[in-house]
């Protein structure tokens, strides 16, 4: 047959065949969907929290090959949730972890590991080979870069993103519909939406989530059913509710609208404001190690402790000493504090006390000093004793 | 009487409330008597001109009001309000 001279000769082998037996025998897949997931190529971008489902899905799901782009190791704090890593591979590249993982559910498999961030030098050229992307990421710079990597390149984008709990989830670029840019213009400022290192993610949403990218990843590859395509699918766990709006192509949209003006990949971390650096205080707040600060208090020198953590944190560990004071609650307890003390905000890894200290700093304070790296530094520095998180 | 749905990222600026019942003739004057009652969310929603930030959508009910008349798209009683920002998911930063 002619078609056959363009897609490549693949059939199932009948280890195969059994394997895929319970898709083999819906009229929905049947043999020619099997053979278009064997030889779809989709490219997994983040082996974490959406990254488990999918891969362990996809892998499942007899997908001939899938890329994975991922740089990170996998850390204790990591397995409430990433599912596709286990006990005993913290420590390990997530991903060998997920290959290993991926490779044992389906040994037919073809996995391509990028062990790198995704970046603007590298996207298109990674992103080129494949069919379908999919964005297990965590951060606004990469869904930007992949959004408009993946319009420039034409390849949809199938889209998962989880918060406490609550997630979010659509089809971007499917066949000129509408792109993330056109859902949301800009990102906002770094330090206005906490991560979920600092909010924290109900450990089972991203399996939820994950699995509806899974889904549609499917049947985008097979052809079949109505895809989340101009539609933004709206999950919140606590409610137990999904709710889904209308999602429309922006005719204005800088990258994909009626006049584009984006025609290359830009630089991300300065479109997101994000600095490539530590260093998160802003101008006149200087930053103080943990061990300083344990000397400072040995010497009994007068200063405030300031923990900017949320009261349920304090439950899981405190320095000695320290006063609290949420950061939501800051502008409307700021009273409290006095102007001529030193200050040394403090929280779990540094962020939102260099948010406080930079808030005091505007609101006349002149003596404040931010914790490096909050109480997991000082768990790791001063006090192995104290639980990170 | 119209209800706003609060999104996860925001509740802790409206007395970790889901939901509020908010009274008002078209979605400004809705979200103008919602941050009159809870002043932090102001500043998440708008910017210092006073615009809706560019990661934060309205929806009355399933539409965004960008293809309505945005802040002046009119709102029925029973109608119901979304603020979704834009969640990344996961850890900070590359």
């Amino acid at each position: 047959m002619a078609s056959e001279v363009l897609a490549p000769p693949v059939s199932l082998s009948n280890e195969e065949i059994l394997r895929y037996s319970r898709h083999l025998i819906m009229p929905e897949v049947a043999m020619e969907g099997q053979l278009k997931l064997k030889r779809a190529k989709v490219l997994l971008i983040g082996a974490g929290g959406l990254g488990a489902p999918l891969g362990m899905y996809l892998a499942a799901a007899g997908v001939g090959r899938i890329g994975l782009v991922d740089f990170d190791v996998v850390d204790a704090t990591n397995l409430q949730r990433q599912v596709i890593h286990g006990t005993k591979d913290v420590g390990r590249k997530k991903l060998d972890s997920a290959a290993e993982r991926m490779l044992d559910i389906n040994p037919f498999l073809h996995i391509d590991k990028y062990e790198t961030a995704l970046t603007s030098e590298n996207a298109l050229e990674i992103l080129r080979d494949y069919d379908v992307v999919v964005d297990g990421t965590d951060n606004f710079p990469t869904r930007y870069l992949v959004n408009d990597a993946c319009v420039l390149l034409g390849k949809p984008n199938v889209y998962g993103s989880i918060f406490r709990f609550e997630g979010q989830a659509t089809v971007f670029a499917y066949n000129g519909g509408p792109c993330y840019r056109c859902l949301y213009p800009e990102p906002p400022p770094p330090g206005l939406v906490p991560s979920c290192a600092e909010g924290g993610v109900l450990g089972v949403l991203p399996g939820t989530i994950g699995a509806i990218q899974a889904t549609e990843t499917v049947k985008l590859i097979l052809g079949v059913g109505e895809l989340l395509v101009g539609r933004l699918l709206l999950y919140d766990a606590l409610a137990m509710r999904f709710r889904e709006l209308k999602l429309r192509k922006n005719p204005d949209c800088p990258l994909c609208g009626e006049n584009p003006t984006i025609r290359s990949l830009i630089d991300y971390h300065e479109f997101c404001g994000v600095p490539r650096q530590e260093g998160e205080a802003g101008p006149g707040v200087s930053e103080i190690e943990p061990m300083e600060v344990k000397a400072k208090m040995e010497r009994g020198e007068r200063f405030v402790l300031l923990d900017v953590r949320e009261p349920h944190e304090l439950q899981i560990c405190s320095l000695p000493g320290a006063t609290s004071i949420p950061l939501g609650e800051l502008p409307r307890r700021v009273h409290e504090l006095d102007t001529a003390d030193e200050i040394i905000t403090v929280c779990k890894m540094g962020q939102r006390s260099a948010r406080a200290a930079n808030f005091l700093r505007q609101a006349g304070f002149r003596k404040v000093k931010n914790m490096r790296g909050g109480t997991n530094r000082w768990a790791q520095t001063v006090d192995p004793t104290l639980p990170r998180y | 009487m119209a209800k706003v749905l609060i999104p996860t990222p925001l509740r802790q600026y409206a007395d970790k409330r889901d939901s509020v019942e908010v009274e008002g003739r078209t979605v400004g004057e809705i979200l103008e008597a919602l941050t009159s009652q809870y002043t932090e969310l102001r500043r998440h929603l708008f910017n210092d001109e006073g615009k809706l930030r560019n990661f934060v959508n309205v929806y009355v009910n399933d539409e965004d009001i960008r293809y309505l008349a945005r802040e002046a798209t009119p709102v029925q009683a029973g109608d119901t309000l979304s603020i979704v920002p834009s969640i990344a998911g996961g850890r900070r930063g590359l």
